[in-house]
């Protein structure tokens, strides 16, 4: 007994540090696109404290729930970015080619504007990513746009841990021809990779070998105590890797560079990983789905550097067509906001259907960031993630309304003030004339924010700045 | 036996023709007569024709309309349930000036220097980019092309996406000179120079360009005094750039001043004041709608884009989408720019987004069709579908602002273009890719 109200007092404590709002909401009359059991006409969906508990037709609000009407309107799983950087406060840890200790988790704005922004394009979650400086950067956080909630109120909970990669010309630009670090070239991005998997490896033997040692001398006190291995943060997390306790989304562009990946990673039996960008990836797709791999990719973004001047337009639909799980996502704060209509290019470069273009904003960066049983679709038990659009998601002129997460409202168009100031003074004459300069940049992809300007005209500097 | 060898070999060589014809990086466009029938005609100027009919007359619109006499001399394309609408114009890019944005050797938009006016787009305009293609497929026909750097970057061109040479794409070789005015305000949250400074740099820039300007009509007044009348005098030594400014300050081609600001834009309206013939555009406008009243008031166009995050934290989210709208609305000029290269293509995106945000499609089109076409000075060639314009069109199934519609069929200049692109061989060649490896 004793125990039990010791378990539940834990319980109630642990709910109570974790403890986000969660909210009830009726949505009436809506067609609500499932994802998982294609568009119900005329339905009612009803959360719960934050989970949809009841599809169907005539439901009643349960009291003091709220009803909603969305007669001619369309009730859609909150979309989810696999790629983001929005929220983000420092992305990239640019001074070494592997820092897996590294992690985003305490690097995250929940104040910041673009999730607002996002939420007002129908997003209930994203991947926040470390950057791709180097060959294996720092570990993701998987969030929830709960706008305004505290940095760990923010983190959605259940996500399998995840890290980044990045191949290319990325991280051989910022370390071997910034710093003349290993790797300069792709040969020697597989080659930091297998390094650092060994050394992983041969920590993990040595290190249990020690801690087994350690215990046994503790506990006899006799013999020389064993020569300590010391902890080692960096190592522990690639070995976490190659025992498949954290996925792998590695930033790719070019089909060749991906094979060498997906042949170390067969090396080292890694198994849960997605290609990030992969703008190559319709070169490979039989290989890609040989070996279980996913991809997260642009709808259309090409040409800004070398590495994507081989790419099409047609990427995912060739994936899809393919049998690839493929997601569509943004890595950016202005794509993140209309990631529905990036998803309708897939219809328009090369026919993939408009449930399957749907689902790779929906359910397939779901399962790449391994949250599918809660979010993703509209059944019951999942989350009330959801968002309710003026239109079919895919048409341009159709609006998102209302963005719920956990039954929460975030985003009310009708409620959306002009001037979005906390405090407005109208006497304020007040040219704020901040740029983000970060976001404008079409010549490369944001992954490279914060890496970007360690570079001045006479290559790399420490100091940067130096415009 | 003979004869089996002879079909043996008339049948390989087929296949051979074949193949070869396949291995071709485009097909030739087909150019002659054409008539699309049974058509919804979006002709921009005079309404929408249900059931309508184009007649394509080598580069020139023969005939729109509901009843034609076809004879049997023009080629039918039967367009039931399918759209027409002008080919769309891009008001400003890079198009066919940059290649591949990260490799510095492929960017020819940004001349070193602050005043390059005699610095021309049309010179360096490749019409091999592979860009061109993968624009026009999607029913973008034309774009201005700018060069953007320094004070005053150079002339940009108004070209169309089909052709071997810039002369052949060039509808205007000079369409407009870019300009961008030095901003009294702070360039961004890392730029920490003090008011004081901010304020000396802006003057400081702003007597150099009045410097040039004068310099530039002085030097147009005494060039035309000697062509006027050269007996007598002494012909005045020739200066490159103050040449190339002569068809700015006499107003012969406009200007576009780049501004996003809101003060930055009441700076620039405040200086195209008095500034004799010269025809000024604005571009970029980004917080265009703080200030539509001022900018209707003066007359200019705007240039502009709608897929951009707001300028401020605090703006309300959708007030780029609606941009364009409420400009429109205040009585301004509005036409389409995307600013960008590679994807020019998502020019019909951005209109959708003006579109679908207050302006309307019906003005939306416009400003992708017969406003920049008038903007520019163009309006008797492009810009809707007329008999006697260039036969510049799209055959669409369903509203291109849709990311859903599929673009069937380019006119450019009355040629009838291969709908490929690297984009589409790369889909041909891997959808159904065999032989998995590794």
């Amino acid at each position: 007994m004793k125990k039990l109200l010791l378990m539940l007092l834990t319980l109630g404590l642990a709910s109570a540090t974790y403890a986000q709002e969660k909210g009830s909401v009726l949505v009436k009359n809506g067609t609500v696109i499932t994802i998982a059991n294609g568009d119900m006409e005329n339905t009612d969906v009803l959360i719960r404290d934050g989970v949809i508990t009841e599809i169907g037709q005539d439901l009643r609000a349960p009291r003091g729930v709220q009803t909603i009407d969305a007669t001619g309107k369309f009730v859609m799983p909150g979309i989810i970015d696999a790629h983001s950087h929005i929220a983000g406060v420092d992305i990239n840890e640019a001074t070494n080619p592997v820092t897996a200790e590294v992690t985003m988790e305490e690097s995250v704005d929940p104040n910041d504007i673009n999730i607002y922004w996002a939420l007002a394009g129908g997003v209930t979650s994203i991947h926040l990513m470390h950057g791709s400086a180097n060959v294996i950067g720092g570990q993701n956080e998987t969030l929830k746009l709960r706008y305004g909630a505290g940095m760990d109120a923010m983190r959605f909970e259940g996500a399998p841990r995840t890290i980044k990669f990045a191949l290319g010309e990325n991280p051989t630009r910022v370390h071997g021809q910034g710093y003349d670090v290993q790797p300069r070239t792709r040969m020697g991005v597989e080659q930091v990779v297998r390094d650092h998997f060994d050394a992983a490896i041969d920590y993990k033997r040595n290190r249990e070998a020690y801690l087994e040692a350690k215990a046994a001398y503790d506990k006899n006190q006799r013999g020389t105590p064993p020569v300590p291995v010391a902890k080692n943060l960096r190592l522990e997390v690639l070995s976490d890797i190659i025992d498949g306790e954290v996925w792998v989304h590695c930033h790719s562009y070019r089909a060749d560079e991906i094979l060498m990946l997906m042949r170390v990673f067969n090396d080292y039996g890694v198994e849960n990983f997605t290609f990030q960008h992969a703008n190559e990836a319709f070169k490979i797709a039989p290989e890609l789905r040989k070996n279980g791999a996913r991809t997260s990719i642009f709808a259309d973004w090409w040409a800004y550097k070398f590495e994507v001047y081989y790419s099409t337009a047609y990427n995912a639909s060739i994936l899809n067509a393919n049998g690839v799980n493929n997601s569509i996502n943004s890595d950016s704060g202005e794509l993140i906001r209309h990631l529905n209509h990036e998803a309708a290019k897939a219809v328009h470069y090369g026919g993939t259907s408009e449930q399957d273009a749907l689902k790779m904003i929906t359910l397939n960066p779901a399962i790449q960031l391994g949250i599918d049983d809660k979010v993703g679709t509209i059944e019951e038990g999942k989350h009330g993630d959801i968002a309710i659009w003026s239109g079919h998601p895919l048409s341009i002129y159709s609006i998102c309304e209302k963005t719920f997460v956990d039954g929460k409202k975030y985003f009310d168009r009708e409620e959306d003030a002009d001037d979005m100031r906390l405090e407005v003074n109208p006497e304020e004459n007040f040219e704020e004339t901040y740029t983000r300069w970060y976001e404008s940049g079409k010549d490369a992809d944001s992954c490279l924010r914060g890496a970007e300007i360690l570079f001045d005209s006479n290559g790399m500097s420490l100091n940067g700045g130096t415009e | 036996m003979k004869r089996l060898t002879s079909i043996f070999i008339s049948c390989l060589l087929c296949f051979l023709i074949t193949d070869m014809v396949q291995a071709q990086i485009t097909e030739k466009p087909g150019f002659g007569k054409f008539a699309i029938t049974n058509a919804t005609v979006h002709t921009v100027t005079n309404g929408t024709i249900e059931n309508g009919v184009v007649l394509v007359n080598g580069e020139k619109i023969e005939f729109v309309g509901e009843n034609a006499k076809i004879t049997a001399d023009y080629q039918q394309i039967n367009a039931e349930g399918k759209h027409v609408y002008p080919g769309f114009m891009d008001s400003g890019t890079i198009l066919g000036l940059q290649e591949v944005g990260a490799v510095a050797v492929t960017n020819d938009q940004a001349e070193l220097g602050d005043y390059n006016p005699h610095v021309r787009a049309f010179t360096a305009i490749n019409p091999s980019s592979v860009s061109i293609p993968v624009t026009r497929v999607n029913g973008v026909t034309h774009v201005i092309s700018v060069p953007v750097s320094g004070r005053i970057a150079g002339k940009g061109t108004l070209i169309d996406l089909y052709g071997y040479s810039p002369d052949s794409m060039a509808v205007l070789p000079n369409a407009a000179l870019h300009l961008t005015l030095p901003s009294s305000q702070q360039r961004g949250w890392w730029d920490d120079r003090s008011d004081e400074e901010i304020k000396e740099a802006y003057e400081k820039g702003m007597k150099e360009l009045n410097e040039f300007w004068k310099k530039a009509e002085f030097y147009n007044r005494m060039m035309t005094a000697y062509e006027e009348n050269p007996s007598g005098k002494k012909q005045p030594d020739k200066d490159e750039k103050m040449d190339a400014m002569r068809e700015v300050v006499t107003g012969e081609i406009p200007i576009i001043i780049t501004v996003d600001k809101k003060q930055e834009i009441l700076d620039a309206i405040e200086w195209t004041k008095d500034r004799g013939d010269a025809r000024f555009i604005l571009a970029g406008v980004e917080e265009g709608w703080r200030v539509a009243e001022e900018i209707a008031e003066s007359g200019l166009p705007c240039l502009v884009s709608t897929l951009y995050t707001p300028e401020r934290d605090y703006d309300n989210y959708q007030r780029p989408y609606q941009n364009p709208g409420k400009l429109h609305e205040a009585g301004v000029k509005v036409a389409i720019a995307t600013g960008e290269s590679e994807n020019v293509r998502n020019a019909p995106y951005h209109a959708g987004y003006a579109a679908a945000y207050g302006m309307g499609v019906e003005e939306a089109v416009k400003a992708l069709t017969i406003n920049p076409a008038e903007i520019f000075g163009v309006s008797d060639k492009l810009g809707s579908l007329e008999a006697g314009k260039q036969a510049n069109l799209f055959i669409s199934d369903g509203d291109p602002f849709e990311p859903m519609t599929t673009i069937e069929q380019v006119f450019i200049r009355g040629y009838k273009i291969p709908m490929v692109s690297r984009h589409t061989q790369l889909y041909e060649e891997y959808l159904n890719r065999d032989a998995v490896q590794n």
